[in-house]
């Protein structure tokens, strides 16, 4: 039953040194590498791929948050790290769900999680917050902000796109923007 | 409001190197000194690593998307979905169910195995099943309906028996044989005939090595037999040969019809036929007859689980048991018939004129 998910070419450490590097094609490989064994671990107790693909989502984010932030120590096989991470994620959604039995069947070994998971809630939590905030901002303030914050853009960049007259104008606009933003984003903190 | 702005635009050109060294000197001065604009710097700075944080989750996001696109996932959760027939997947959901279902058919089971006796050892052998019907569990279904047709009438209480099987007659002045084992343990014996008639009958001499039990009619109604048709075979019969058996496993008379299938009984048993004959208990004591109308054996038993496989005790041994009767126990004398008046009979007319000499033996204890 228990199926072996064939892996071989870069080893966890080289994923990890790929993933600070934001290697792209390192990102796929693992991606690509350890979806089937969720999958497997998800529609065999009781879910559905959609499912599998949040949770799986949800436990890559986990692992690149924790690689990014330079406190990863690769005491445990990515595999098993990741395969902990979906599982203890799965169990929480089957309880809220109420479809949980009592019983999981498991594919892989596991380890204990739980401080990676409350991070990541909290984490998640900001970001929803954010996500909130950043939609309610309109435009064009949203996508002046995500060019220069996210993207990474020059600020000579975003005044040719918005058509501004000169840079400082289009900075002026982005400190208002910003300003609205924190406004929102810390409007929502203070409201939960 | 305005100064909020104002220092949004500071941080900001301070973290972007913006600003003259001069400013930047100025400004890390002042945040030394004023906690206040310091713990709004670092929170400023908390914001802008959410926002980033937030940027690089979606862009991940987004490009997982599209890695995910790249699997076929159809054929991979083909692949990975452990297959559970539709039975398994019935029986899970209905597990507990099944589960009663399955105790309750034990039970049951068990409750009828244990009422009608089959854990009772029988003896030597586990499969070799005598022949002695067991009325009680018969009568209990049917006394209801006895009951019921008799339910005006006062009733008179008659005790049925208990046990059953088959008897004949040996001599015309009242002297039976049937087989040990069916009044074992007796308290008292009757006969009945083919007319309903009961006697009762006493057990003169038993042969437990043989399974031979000799009765004798003691009842003042009865008056002897006409001289028997019979004749009591001495030599032992051959394989194949015709027989046929006329017994009581019913309050009727049933007749059943067979071939002789082996020289021994259960277990190489030598003094008994293997006969191949359906029977049924209350045939035990029977006599076994062959074509011409001697009697080649008296039914015992038959072995269970196996097809066709009836034993009748030899009727040499039968005779052997007859001599071994002390003469001074026998009030009358037991004379064997030695003339058959039988041989030139068909077998429906050889039935007809057996039957009167045929007992239903009633066993009571």
């Amino acid at each position: 039953m228990n199926k072996k998910i064939n892996h071989s070419k870069p080893t966890d450490s080289e994923i990890i040194l790929g993933i600070l590097n934001n290697s792209s094609s390192i990102l796929k490989h693992l991606y690509l590498a350890y979806f089937p064994m969720i999958l497997q671990l998800v529609i065999n107790n009781n879910g559905d791929e959609d499912d599998a693909k949040d949770i799986y989502q949800e436990a890559i984010i986990v692992l690149h948050g924790k690689i990014k932030s330079g406190d990863f120590e690769l005491s445990s096989k990515l595999k098993t790290f990741i395969y902990s991470v979906c599982r203890r994620l799965w169990l929480k959604k089957l309880s809220q769900k109420s479809r949980f039995s009592g019983d999981i069947k498991d594919y892989e070994d596991y380890i204990p999680v739980e401080q990676e998971i409350e991070h990541h809630q909290e984490k998640d939590r900001q970001f929803a917050m954010m996500h909130t905030a950043l939609k309610d901002l309109g435009e064009p303030c949203k996508t002046i902000i995500e060019d220069f914050y996210i993207h990474n853009r020059s600020m000579q960049e975003i005044c040719e796109k918005f058509g501004y007259t000169n840079a400082d104008n289009a900075k002026t606009q982005k400190y208002k923007c910003l300003q609205r933003l924190k406004k929102l984003f810390f409007n929502q903190k203070n409201e939960k | 409001m305005n100064s909020e702005l104002a220092l949004i635009k500071r941080i900001e050109a301070y973290l972007y190197q913006e600003m003259s060294d001069e400013e930047m000197m100025q400004f890390e001065q002042e945040r030394a000194e004023q906690p206040d604009l310091d713990s709004k710097v670092i929170a400023h700075l908390d914001f802008l690593k959410s926002l980033k944080g937030y940027g690089e989750v979606q862009e991940l996001k987004s490009s997982m998307d599209s890695f995910h696109n790249e699997l076929d996932i159809v054929s991979l959760k083909e692949e990975l979905q452990e297959k559970e027939s539709a039975f398994v997947l019935y029986f899970r959901k209905y597990q507990r169910n099944f589960a009663v279902a399955a105790s309750v058919a034990i039970l049951a089971t068990l409750i009828t195995l244990i009422s009608t006796g089959q854990f009772r050892k029988s003896g030597n052998s586990s499969t070799y099943n005598a022949l002695k019907r067991d009325m009680e569990s018969i009568k209990k279904s049917q006394n209801a309906l006895i009951r019921n047709i008799n339910s005006k009438s006062p009733n008179k209480e008659i005790a049925p028996s208990q046990f059953g099987g088959t008897g004949f007659a040996l001599s015309s002045n009242g002297y039976l044989v049937t087989n040990y084992h069916v009044v074992q343990g007796a308290d008292s014996v009757y006969i009945q005939n083919n007319k309903g008639e009961s006697f009762k009958v006493q057990t003169i001499y038993i042969d437990p090595s043989y399974d031979i039990a000799i009765l004798q009619i003691v009842d003042p109604l009865f008056e002897s037999l006409s001289p028997l048709p019979y004749t009591f075979k001495k030599s032992s019969s051959d394989l194949g040969e015709d027989v046929y058996t006329i017994g009581y496993p019913r309050d009727e008379v049933v007749y059943g019809k067979g071939y002789l299938s082996a020289q021994t009984g259960f277990g190489g048993d030598s003094i008994a036929y293997q006969v191949s004959i359906p029977v049924n208990p209350g045939n035990s004591g029977g006599p076994l007859m062959d074509n011409r109308g001697n009697v080649i054996g008296v039914i015992s038993g038959k072995q269970t689980q196996v097809d066709g496989a009836a034993f009748a005790i030899k009727s040499d041994y039968l005779l052997k048991a007859i001599e071994n009767i002390p003469q001074d126990s026998l009030k009358k004398k037991l004379k064997i018939n030695s003339k058959n008046s039988l041989a030139s009979f068909n077998r429906t007319q050889q039935i007809k004129k057996m039957q009167d000499y045929i007992f239903m033996v009633k066993v009571y204890n």
